[in-house]
């Protein structure tokens, strides 16, 4: 298991540098600059500040640089905020994301895994198609339409929490951004939750379970839950990395500074540094939750094993 | 005496709470995350807002935008207009270090600093000196600024210059702290900035908020009513709309946008605070070739558009139609105005039609033409508008919107038919607007437009040192723009914000300028106004 996970750590690097390489080229590529905006600066002006950031070097001159940089850790510095360096910005912002994302999943977890085990048992119920057409309604309804009418209900309207802000992570302040971030989650998890413990429970070692004399509890429980997790395991390892590193969406809604908005702004501000570092650590962390989910596969499916 | 300090103890959490309880805090949406809190690092409105307040400039402007004596107590300028001598008061750093001229020279020799990078460097480029420190050619030394004594600077110009006083009271130009920054790297984060101005740097949460106390070392603290202010960068002003409902923020420095602007004016209109605003919003045409190097073309386009339908129909912020370059608001020369826009409307159609037949263009020979604008719902407004209006003259106009940096950069690069362009002016000067269609400028050189008449009155006006007769003169070199309809003029901004009415000292002017040196907050009288 150990060498496994070295080889795959290994394998990390080539991929890693080839998302680099890729991003900073395209990055490059896209039309306008760092400093093309509403006030056009003067020729000398403009000289000055792409020198500053030596972008008037030739452009494999400047990977070259972003990449000695990066081998000693260095994310330079950020084109817009200046008084930061990219590495600073992303570890302020990153413990904020991942507050808000992990209480979104472990809620998603919380709610949605139940709710498909439930509508699977009860398939073709009531409860059911309820739950499956709050499900869907979940995966319809897009965060930028829930977040402001909860913030305008309950942060407006009937006063009993923050419209927005962080407050320095005050438990009021997260309550409307975790559980906006956490819908579609809910919604996702449920409805893999279900399909997937339907089929399990039509499977033969389950009807093997069920003639040893087993409760239908114990099937559950015992037998079907376990094989059922393998889909849910794999959607979250990505699904896990994409949350955590901050959605645009809900941070500019509540006004949370998380590092989602770098995403966003940084490639609407051609702010190169910016957007390469978040995607280096974007890319990273997939790396790592695939990885992690590869070897939960093995705890949840005795059948799946690493040859060391 | 052991009593008494545990007496003193016991007592002081009380205190404490009864002094933030009376400390008059203004919480303020600031529209976005400040670039850099260094001065001379950054040029947002909302960076050079926390900037000024951190640190006082040789001259500062009043709640009014007028200027007003900052550090400097008072100032002399010779007759011709090119030596400037400022007289710095007995003023001191946060730390108790004296504010000397020697820190101002310093300053602005590291503004000029190619290094420094300054986005508003040419508006100092009348410093003796200037242009070439700033190209790198010539050591910061070189600059015509010299301290004659601690409290005395002069500062020597090529030619005079209209707006240098404006330009000495911008964040850029305010005097560092030289004894910090020579000694640390990082002198602009909370705990190593040392300040001149009424607020000091308190904690800075990056995208969250940012903390300003006051200082009590400012020369005139005792005129300081607020004892802290809460700037929160907020981007979605949906967002500072909800919150200011909710009481979270007394003041929202960004504009009302017109999606919601008629809930505001229905729900509260005590705290909407619209005043003209020095910007204007035009369409560039790009006269290098084609139908819009035929000025009659260009006429045509113009008389056809009717910007009150665009102002009070399509947008309905309040925003003023516009009939010529400089927002009458702003302090150019009267009774400038582009020809022909003042007939009744059936009448423009007719001439505009003819003007199009004389030109070669009509149902059999029909124009294209491709209207660029950057993203956004209220630009795509305006354009589907005015494409409409130019549809009588058989003209049809294809649109194209992309996002600002693909936008600006095409423009530079003169990839354009016609372009939407905003133009706020940095100083309250006419120069800063019709300067840019001079040679060299930078509308000049996106859209190709070259008129030596208009290039030899701006250069008249750099050597005009009376204030009256340089007025009227780049008001002949604006009506020379309009004369030959260079541009289409749509409105003028108007700046629209969200002024609970319990702060005080907020006073509406051209520059948008609220300094919050001046602001205060007087206690609440009502407990909400959150309740529908």
């Amino acid at each position: 298991m150990l060498s496994y996970t070295l080889k795959r750590l290994a394998f990390a690097v080539p991929t890693l540098l080839v998302v680099i390489t890729i991003s900073f080229f395209l990055m490059r590529a896209a039309p306008g600059g760092p400093f093309d905006g509403e006030r056009q600066l003067p020729p000398e002006i403009e000289a000055n500040l792409k020198a500053a950031y030596h972008l008037d070097e030739p452009l494999p001159m400047q990977y070259l640089r972003y990449m000695g940089n990066l081998a000693q850790g260095d994310f330079g510095p950020s084109f817009k905020y200046k008084d930061f360096s990219v590495t600073e910005l992303i570890m302020q912002g990153f413990p904020v994301s991942l507050e808000i994302g992990g209480l979104a999943i472990g809620l998603a977890l919380l709610i949605g895994l139940p709710l498909g085990v439930i509508a699977a048992l009860k398939r073709n119920s009531t409860i059911d198609y309820l739950v499956m057409s709050l499900a869907l309604g979940g995966i319809a309804v897009p965060n930028f339409v829930i977040a402001p009418i909860m913030a305008l209900v309950f942060g407006v309207l009937l006063g009993w929490l923050p419209a927005g802000g962080w407050n320095g992570g005050a438990l009021p302040n997260l309550v409307l951004p975790v559980i906006a971030l956490s819908i579609q989650q809910i919604a996702y998890i449920a409805r893999m939750m279900r399909a997937s413990m339907i089929e399990t429970m039509g499977s033969h070692f389950i009807r093997t379970a069920r003639a040893k004399g087993l409760s239908e509890v114990q099937v559950v429980l015992r037998h079907a839950l376990r094989p059922s997790l393998l889909p849910v395991v794999s959607y979250l390892g990505p699904a896990i990395a994409a949350i955590v590193t901050g959605s645009v969406v809900i941070e500019q809604i509540f006004g949370i500074p998380g590092i989602g908005r770098y995403f966003v702004q940084g490639a609407l501000n051609r702010d190169y540094t910016l957007v390469m570092g978040t995607v280096v650590f974007y890319g990273a962390l997939i790396v790592l939750m695939n990885l992690l989910v590869d070897l939960l596969y093995s705890a949840l499916d005795p059948q799946i094993r690493y040859n060391d | 005496m052991a009593v008494h300090w545990r007496t003193l103890l016991t007592a002081l959490p009380l205190l404490l709470s009864l002094g933030t309880a009376q400390a008059a805090t203004l919480h303020v949406d600031n529209e976005g995350e400040p670039g850099s809190l260094d001065p001379q690092k950054s040029a947002n409105h909302w960076d050079s807002r926390i900037q000024k307040a951190m640190f006082d400039r040789l001259v500062d402007t009043a709640a009014d935008g007028r200027l007003i004596p900052g550090l400097a107590s008072r100032w002399d300028v010779s007759d011709d207009g090119t030596v400037y001598t400022f007289h710095l008061r007995d003023a001191r750093w946060s730390d108790d270090t004296p504010i000397t001229a020697e820190d101002a020279v310093f300053s602005l020799r590291r503004l000029l600093m190619p290094a420094t990078a300054n986005h508003n460097a040419n508006l100092y480029y009348a410093i003796h000196n200037a242009r070439a420190v700033n190209r790198g050619e010539r050591a910061p030394e070189a600059l015509g600024v010299k301290a004659l004594d601690a409290h005395t600077l002069e500062i020597t110009l090529d030619h005079p210059s209209g707006y240098f006083l404006q330009a000495m009271a911008m964040g850029e130009a305010a005097p560092l702290p030289r004894h910090v920054l020579s000694t640390t790297k990082r002198w602009i984060v909370p705990g190593n900035t040392v300040v001149s101005g009424a607020f000091t740097l308190g904690e800075w949460h990056p995208q969250s908020q940012l903390t300003l106390e006051k200082n009590p070392a400012f020369y005139a603290a005792d005129t300081v009513a607020l004892d802290r202010v809460v700037m929160y960068p907020l981007e979605d002003t949906n967002d500072a709309i909800r919150r200011f409902r909710n009481d979270q923020i007394d003041l929202s420095f960004a504009q009302v946008p017109s999606s919601r602007i008629d809930w505001v004016r229905a729900q509260r209109p005590d705290a909407l605070r619209t005043a003209p605003w020095a910007g204007e919003y035009f369409y560039m045409f790009n006269v290098r070739d084609g139908a819009l190097a035929d000025a009659r073309v260009r006429k045509a386009l113009n008389l056809v558009v009717r910007r009150e339908i665009i102002t009070d129909k399509v947008l309905g912020t309040g925003m003023r139609p516009s009939h010529r370059f400089v927002p009458e608001a702003m302090s150019g020369a009267d009774g400038v105005t582009m020809p022909g826009l003042d007939a009744p409307y059936a009448e423009r159609v007719e001439k505009a039609r003819a003007l199009m037949r004389e030109a070669g263009y009509g149902p059999d020979t029909p124009l294209t033409l491709t209207l660029r604008y950057n993203t956004d719902d209220d630009h795509k407004k305006v354009a589907v508008a005015v494409a409409a209006m130019w549809k009588p003259l058989g003209v049809t106009v294809e649109l194209y919107n992309s996002e600002g940096a693909v936008h600006y950069a095409a423009i530079k690069q003169g990839q354009f038919d016609i372009a939407r362009y905003g133009m706020v002016a940095t100083v309250n000067d006419p120069i800063d607007l019709v300067g840019s269609y001079a040679a060299g400028g930078s509308a000049a050189a996106a859209s190709g437009y070259q008129n030596a008449r208009l290039d030899a009155l701006i250069e008249k006006s750099a050597h005009t040192a009376n204030a009256a007769d340089r007025r009227r003169v780049l008001g002949q070199a604006e009506q020379t723009l309009l004369d030959d309809y260079a541009v289409l003029p749509i409105f003028e901004y108007v700046s629209n914000h969200l002024v609970s009415p319990r702060v005080q000292g907020f006073e509406d002017n051209v520059m948008d300028e609220h300094p919050l040196r001046f602001l205060s907050l007087a206690p609440p009288s009502t407990p909400s106004h959150s309740g529908e």
